[in-house]
């Protein structure tokens, strides 16, 4: 059957975690409560709470990791770069919900701010998934133009702003990854299923109307796993941070797929 | 450990070039179903009462024979498209996902044929 419980070895709960406590004098305190696993350690996940005084920290989720690494636990693991939602680095499950840290202010998170890493992903360490297929995924859609036609000698390729305007938001994924891995279908089929976010690329050089490989995208997504896995659950939808929406390109890609039979 | 490269392992044996027949026949035997259902619970309700000699004289009219044949093969031709949804959800194992899909292919041509028997036969007044 699929996995629905998390394996022995990947529990949190058998392992008590550490407790950092904010400074004395701290005013505004919250708790963080992440994440941690160790690869090198040998045991099991546990949980780690960190008290950080808000007085003294930047607004945003990913500024108290920063401030947790600097200040208090140096071993503390996570990827970030840009820290304003445009490289996808810092896709994380922040209380219950996969965002970004950067663009995720503390004031939003209710209470304790639990963070665990992306679910159902394989772990490297602490808050960094494994996104090695995720990213094969993106890779097998050929997220590139196909042509047949030379480009002409003296200008690129031409496109009217109407086709523009439909591979516009498309384009703005940066593969966070928040969209497949909230994806229940992609849980229990990510080694098959191609997922929202490699759909999401896929449409987008489907829709390209400079592109000429269209017939051949769809040849390669016409599969009872790579595309139909979808059920439109639409928590892609709902976790995308850049507001875009995959689920409405697979069920247009679904009805390419019909529309090219009849 | 398998040291196949990610991508190797992604494009696998490529596509099947199947399913959307799976899907364009799931969609459109819900839509028969939703016409069907409307139909058969309006005349089950219409009835003037469920007693096996009122039932048996509807059903053995020949346009509620036709309707009920149509909503038995329907029904189950829509359930085994489902059910099969469902088996390739959440069986995991090649062998066990194929077996069960069998099986259960098998137990919805045998409920169907079974209901179609069933609505021949009082319409024809076995």
């Amino acid at each position: 059957m699929a996995e629905f419980r998390l394996p022995d070895n990947s529990r949190y709960k058998d392992v008590p975690g550490r407790r950092f406590k904010a400074s004395p004098g701290a005013t505004r305190v919250r708790t963080f409560r992440i994440y941690r696993w160790d690869p090198d350690a040998g045991e099991k996940p546990r949980i780690d709470s960190y008290q950080v005084d808000l007085d003294r920290c930047g607004p945003m989720v990913l500024d108290a990791l920063i401030k947790i690494k600097n200040e208090v636990d140096a071993s503390l693991t996570f990827r970030r770069s840009c820290r304003e939602g445009i490289c996808g680095s810092c896709a994380m499950n922040i209380d219950g919900v996969n965002m970004l840290a950067c663009t995720t202010a503390i004031e939003d998170v209710k209470g304790e701010v639990r963070i665990f890493p992306l679910p159902h992903m394989p772990v490297i360490k602490d808050l960094v998934p494994d996104l090695s297929n995720f990213y094969a995924q993106y890779a097998s859609v050929k997220p590139w133009l196909q042509t047949r036609t030379p480009a002409p000698p003296d200008r690129e390729r031409l496109q009217s702003p109407t086709d523009q305007e439909m591979i516009d938001r498309p384009s703005a994924c940066i593969l966070c990854a928040c969209c497949s891995t909230s994806c229940p279908s992609y849980w229990w089929n990510g080694d098959r299923y191609l997922g929202p976010a490699a759909l999401l690329a896929a449409y987008r050089w489907i829709v390209d109307t400079r592109d000429e490989a269209t017939g051949e995208r769809l040849d390669e997504l016409e599969d009872p796993f790579r595309l139909y896995r979808c059920h439109t659950i639409m928590n892609c939808t709902e976790a995308c941070p850049k507001d875009l929406n995959p689920a409405r390109a697979i069920a247009d890609i679904k009805k390419m797929m019909a529309e090219r039979q009849y | 450990m398998s040291l196949r490269s990610p991508l190797g392992r992604v494009l696998g044996h490529g596509s099947a070039r199947e399913g959307v027949h799976h899907w364009w026949h799931l969609r459109t035997s819900s839509a028969a179903l939703v016409v069907l259902g409307v139909w058969f619970a309006f005349a089950v309700l219409t009835l003037p009462d469920l007693g096996h000699k009122t039932v048996t004289t509807w059903i053995s009219r020949p346009v509620t024979a036709v309707m009920l044949l149509l909503f038995v093969t329907v029904a189950t031709w829509h359930s085994a498209l489902g059910v099969q949804v469902v088996v390739e959800d959440y069986v995991r194992g090649k062998g066990a996902r194929v077996l069960t899909l069998v099986v259960v292919r098998f137990l919805h041509v045998l409920v169907g044929v079974a209901a179609a028997f069933a609505v021949l036969r009082l319409a024809l007044g076995g």
